[in-house]
């Protein structure tokens, strides 16, 4: 009860205390608003934006985003790839160093890399990493973790050995599940390594402290190889998930950023904020996935009919207020030598000729009004704005077709536990956000044997054919090609209908110096200032 | 008395053990799990975290191991804040919940009971009519609609208190949160002590002690009072276990890292133990303040004895 005592002499100073302002901080304090508590710090386990944001401030991998979202060196200052692609050379910096002054070493990488694949470890992401030789393997126990493809040749070359040519294996090694955790940290603690007054890490920042619900501290890392160049003294993280909330305290200077907001704010805070509301293009897709396992979806007519009937530009512009990008393909704008992706041809047509079009094929098809009634049910996960799209297509459906639409919402658990466990639907909601920058990520989503996320069950054996030779392509710009191709089918066939490309949204207070904007949605800490 | 408080708490075990049985069963019968995430599992990662998690087992062993472990105090690792143990979660959250809720108790029981005799003595008068509507305000304007509120009045438009967030813990982070918390509350008392003090004011005893010429103040505080707050501490039991266990929707407006969320993202996030943990937590409270209501109540009343 002594705390609560103290806190009677505090109600005293009342008076003072309301007026009293924090005093000037001598510290350069970057308040960083995360919108969610992050689930882990442990590289092994951690699965989301909000923890790779923290999880990237305190390790660095052997490749890292600059500002502006490209891949640039960062615990290993080069690389080498081998004439077929298949075997990747790391050169760690010499001076790259951990928290407590030992040096980064090759072992650290070797260690961190089967540690992922380890069954045991059971790692939220341990597929991502399938690319490098035996990770699939090892991740199902079949062969011991000294099998995996990752060796250290010699203290600062750590080297993979690939399954396959994986031109984007550069960016995997910038994933959160890449990063290296010290050797002799993980051992001495288990898996306590990621708490406070332990954890040892190797990046700009180390953790100072972590209270769940409230904050998470990290302080300038002076072993940092690039220590001279690191500007804050500490960032803030703070996890609270309530957007309404998060903006109250931007508005009352306590968080120089808010991550996440509803788009229906987009309006009032440009009007109020300019231009430190900043809404980016981000490599992710918004789709309606069919169920072509069953009739009326099985029919490619069908498909085509009900994805031309949904005008994108309503759904981007008046629910999202511009907050997404309407889209007619999959793979998202932005990725390095794919450029933009092919669309449907119906794509370039007014809305009012998609239309027509689209009661042409469902007649032909042989459903809506005069043929055989249309009753459909969209599924999608409890979410406001997912309801008001839900809402809206059905309306469009409704117009178009006279179709019969409901609609069925549950839990996000719920909602992709019925999907990845094979359960039958009519069309369903779901997004995909890059885990890379590379088309393969998105198009593998529809190959017949991708159980899990293909929900609609898509199955055309000259699309996996097409996939399958873009995997054993070496030569980037037809690997590029075979890839356009693929999409090329997808947009014929319509197993889904791709409707908006997501972004971003981001408050940052001008008071911070830096910032990019980048469709990675990759922003260090280490890259920023702020303004006195 | 001793035996009593005994006899009850012995009762209590069977309670938390029923408590525990539902919110299992119930918990699990819920579509989807812990590791059905918006950005889903590969299936052999699905695997080994089952696995790893021991989910993969029949759910009557997963009962029977969770009982047991509970029963030896080890509620679990929790699924989702896998960093942590349910334990320590709780352990972490739960201090931040109770001074929250001691605060927001205080000024419910002490600003209601005043509030409620000043107008049970202006019955029907101005002072009283003014009190009670603002009461009624108080009852039905839910928190996340008072906390938003007061936030843009004092943290944005004046500026004197912050938005959020427990700080160093300082009175000025509590006001906003205690208010929201504790003003639904305040109402509640208030109206519950108007009520049962006109009663007490129109009882025998009462004219008895006015006609004896005692002082209106002695009759009022020392004789009326007594019976009086029996209803009022009925309703305390609950009212504190519900504050002190904190609440979700204050929690997350003010980023308050208590106890209360965790059992709402529990939920939503299908983190089994951490839902189990905060039941049993919450149980626990519910009984207890329950108890001490009860031995209240003997001292309150010569017509309960606890013997």
């Amino acid at each position: 009860m002594s705390l609560m005592r103290t806190k009677w002499h505090a109600a005293l100073l009342l008076g003072s205390l309301l007026i009293g302002a924090s005093p000037a901080l001598a510290e350069a304090v970057f308040h960083r608003g995360n919108s969610g508590e992050p689930q882990t710090l442990d590289s092994a386990h951690v699965s989301v934006d909000i923890e790779a944001f923290v999880l990237k401030d305190l390790f660095e991998g052997l490749t890292i985003y600059s500002a502006d979202g490209k891949i640039v060196p960062g615990a290993a200052e080069s690389w080498t790839v081998s004439e077929d692609g298949t075997v990747y050379t790391f050169k760690l910096r010499e001076n790259a160093k951990w928290s407590d002054g030992s040096p980064v070493t090759a072992e650290d990488f070797v260690f961190s890399a089967q540690r992922v694949e380890d069954p045991k470890t059971a790692a939220e992401y341990a597929n991502i990493l399938y690319p490098i030789k035996n990770a699939e393997k090892v991740n199902k126990g079949e062969v011991p973790v000294d099998q995996l493809g990752v060796k250290a040749v010699d203290a600062k070359t750590v080297e993979y050995t690939l399954e396959r040519p994986t031109p984007y294996f550069p960016q995997l090694m910038a994933h959160m599940t890449a990063l290296p955790v010290n050797k002799a940290n993980v051992e001495k603690f288990g898996k306590d390594y990621v708490k406070p007054g332990n954890m040892v890490s190797n990046g700009a920042f180390k953790l100072e402290a972590h209270i769940p619900n409230d904050s998470l501290t990290v302080a300038k890392n002076e072993n940092y190889w690039d220590a001279a160049n690191v500007k804050l003294d500490k960032v803030i993280f703070y996890p609270s998930e309530d957007d309404a909330a998060n903006i109250r305290r931007f508005e009352a200077k306590e968080l120089d950023t808010v991550y996440h907001f509803s788009s229906s704010e987009i309006k009032r805070l440009r009007e109020q904020y300019k231009d430190q509301v900043r809404v980016t293009p981000a490599l992710s897709t918004y789709y309606y996935s069919f169920d072509t396992r069953q009739e009326p979806y099985s029919d490619v007519r069908v498909r085509q009919a009900l994805s031309m009937a949904i005008d994108r530009e309503f759904l981007a512009n008046e629910i999202y207020n511009g907050a997404q990008l309407p889209v007619y393909n999959l793979v998202p704008e932005g990725m390095e030598g794919y450029g933009k992706g092919p669309v449907p041809e119906w794509a370039s047509m007014s809305q009012i000729d998609r239309e027509d079009k689209a009661l042409e094929l469902m007649k032909e098809a042989g459903y809506g009004e005069g043929g055989k009634p249309l009753n459909i049910e969209i599924r999608y996960n409890t979410n406001t704005d997912h309801e008001r799209v839900a809402t809206a297509v059905a309306d469009m459906w409704k117009n178009t077709f006279g179709a019969k639409v409901s609609l069925q919402n549950s839990d996000v658990s719920a909602h992709y536990a019925y999907l990845t466990e094979g359960g039958k639907f009519n069309v369903a909601r779901a997004g995909w956000s890059a885990d890379y920058g590379d088309p393969e990520n998105f198009l593998s989503l529809m190959i017949s044997t991708n159980k899990s996320f293909n929900y609609g069950h898509y199955n055309n054996p000259e699309y996996d054919a097409l996939l399958k030779q873009s995997y054993d392509e070496t030569d980037p710009a037809k690997r590029m090609e075979l890839m356009k191709k693929a999409e090329e089918m997808i947009n014929r066939d319509q197993p889904i209908a791709s409707l908006m490309n997501y972004a971003n949204l981001w408050l940052v207070s001008d008071r911070i110096k830096g910032w990019e904007d980048n469709a990675v949605n990759e922003h260090l800490s280490k890259y920023l200032s702020v303004a006195e | 008395m001793i035996q009593f408080v005994l006899r009850r708490l012995l009762s209590a075990v069977p309670t938390i053990f029923v408590v525990v049985t539902i919110s299992f069963f119930m918990m699990r019968f819920a579509p989807g799990g812990p590791f059905n995430l918006e950005r889903p599992l590969a299936p052999q990662t699905m695997a080994n975290v089952m696995k790893t998690y021991g989910l993969d087992q029949p759910l009557w062993k997963q009962y029977f191991t969770y009982l047991s472990n509970a029963a030896m105090g080890d509620f679990g690792p929790s699924f989702v804040y896998k960093d942590n143990t349910v334990a320590e979660l709780i352990g972490k959250a739960l201090p931040y919940s109770i001074e929250l809720g001691l605060w927001a108790l205080l000024v419910a029981v002490v600003g209601g009971v005043l509030l409620g005799t000043i107008a049970a003595l202006r019955q029907n008068g101005w002072i009283d009519y003014t009190l009670m509507v603002i009461a009624t305000i108080g009852v039905t304007v839910p928190n996340f609609v008072m906390g938003p509120v007061l936030t843009l009045i004092f943290a944005i438009m004046l500026s004197w208190l912050p938005a959020g967030s427990w700080g160093d813990g300082s009175f000025r982070f509590l006001v906003l949160p205690v208010l929201s918390l504790g003003l639904p509350q305040l109402a509640v008392f208030a109206r519950l002590t108007r009520g049962s003090m006109i009663e007490a004011l129109h009882t025998d005893h009462i004219r008895t002690a006015r006609a004896y010429g005692l002082p209106p103040r002695v009759v009022v505080i020392t004789h009326a009072m007594r019976g009086a707050m029996l209803p009022v501490l009925t309703y305390l039991g609950p009212c504190a276990a519900a504050l002190l266990t904190g609440s979700a929707v204050v929690e997350t407006i003010f980023a308050i890292p208590g106890v209360g969320r965790y059992f709402v993202l529990g939920s939503l996030n299908r983190d089994y133990t951490l839902v189990m943990g905060t039941v049993i937590l919450i149980a626990v409270f519910v009984i207890l303040f329950n108890l001490i209501v009860d031995i209240l109540y003997g001292l309150l009343d010569p017509r309960v004895r606890h013997d």
